[in-house]
């Protein structure tokens, strides 16, 4: 939809935006595998959330209100005049469920980072991702010093679906990287009943 | 100011002080936009006028050519929450378009997926 688009004014064609999230625990490696792949180094945005205090004595009549800023890191990949690619990297604190709602809204899918070391970081991401209908892959970062598990392991550590794809890929790298995210989008399409045939891969 | 939000912006407030200073202590928008709305002027930014601060120039200035509404807030280091609101005085004025993103689920056909994953591969 477009808003203050007056009938006079010259039809410049807005390109198509795309947003697709990357989540998964604190320092697994998100904002990493989003440089990896931008054009540009991630930039950072806020929401400041007000938070009525809660379990405050109500009879006392006074509220506290706390604020809290969450920052999240984005990056951008640009492909051609007409199509961008926003990655956002979710807030590692999985309390700001209303920041979750906000960059869900819209996105075509989502990464979910995980490490092996700390696989249970990531059951929050998976949670929130399955019930909000949310299509999402997991990619499993190699750190340097982690065992290496095998991934029917992982799936089953995380009692995911048969359907979701399971990938390990190194986050600093931008071919690891991209191949995650063109794993995503044929998960996607996969969803929607489609699969595009990449033009340099037959059949 | 017999119209004006209760005193709650205390010592505690930090740095929402900023913010809605600039936004004339409003915190509701008009508009719920999303983060990857994109944002486009119409026209050069004006001179300052009167009801405009140069934050909402600044916005003016960045976007003549096409932002999404978290990279206007990255750029000019604001919440996402005050730049709606600053969006919301533009549109007023006719200064900017702001164009939502379409749902994924009524993307054309599977153009949208060849051309994400054909660019992908050549980046």
């Amino acid at each position: 939809m477009d808003y203050g688009n007056s009938d006079d004014s010259p039809t410049v064609v807005l390109p198509t935006a795309i947003k697709i999230l990357v989540a998964g625990g604190f320092g697994v490696g998100k904002t990493t595998l989003v440089s990896a792949v931008s054009e540009t180094q991630p930039l950072r945005t806020e929401e400041v959330l007000t938070e009525t205090g809660v379990g405050v004595d109500d009879l006392s009549g006074v509220e506290e209100k706390s604020t809290t800023t969450v920052a999240m890191d984005f990056g951008r990949i640009s492909f051609g005049d007409d199509l961008v690619l926003y990655l956002f990297g979710t807030p590692g604190q999985d309390r700001f469920w209303f920041v979750w709602d906000e960059l869900a809204l819209g996105a075509l899918g989502a990464v979910v980072l995980a490490d092996t070391r700390r696989l249970a970081d990531s059951f929050p991401s998976i949670d929130y991702f399955e019930r909000h209908g949310v299509p999402f892959i997991v990619a499993v970062n190699c750190f340097e010093g982690a065992r290496r598990y095998d991934l029917p392991d992982v799936r089953l550590a995380l009692n995911l679906d048969p359907e979701v794809p399971v990938m390990l890929c190194d986050a600093r790298l931008r071919e690891s990287s991209k191949e995650v995210l063109i794993a995503l989008l044929n998960h996607v399409l996969r969803s929607r009943g489609s699969r595009v045939e990449a033009e340099s891969v037959p059949g | 100011m017999p119209d004006a939000e209760p005193l709650w912006v205390d010592d505690d407030a930090g740095p929402l002080v900023r913010p809605y200073a600039m936004t004339g202590g409003r915190a509701r928008t008009r508009n719920g936009f999303n983060v990857i709305s994109l944002v486009l002027a119409t026209a050069p930014a004006p001179q300052l006028e009167v009801g405009l601060t140069p934050e909402h120039l600044h916005i003016v200035d960045l976007c003549q050519r096409p932002l999404a509404l978290a990279e206007v807030s990255a750029h000019l280091h604001l919440p996402l929450g005050t730049v709606r609101v600053l969006l919301d005085d533009l549109l007023a004025r006719g200064l900017v378009r702001v164009s939502e993103p379409r749902p994924p689920t009524l993307l054309p056909d599977n153009h949208v997926f060849e051309a994400l994953i054909n660019g992908l591969r050549k980046l």
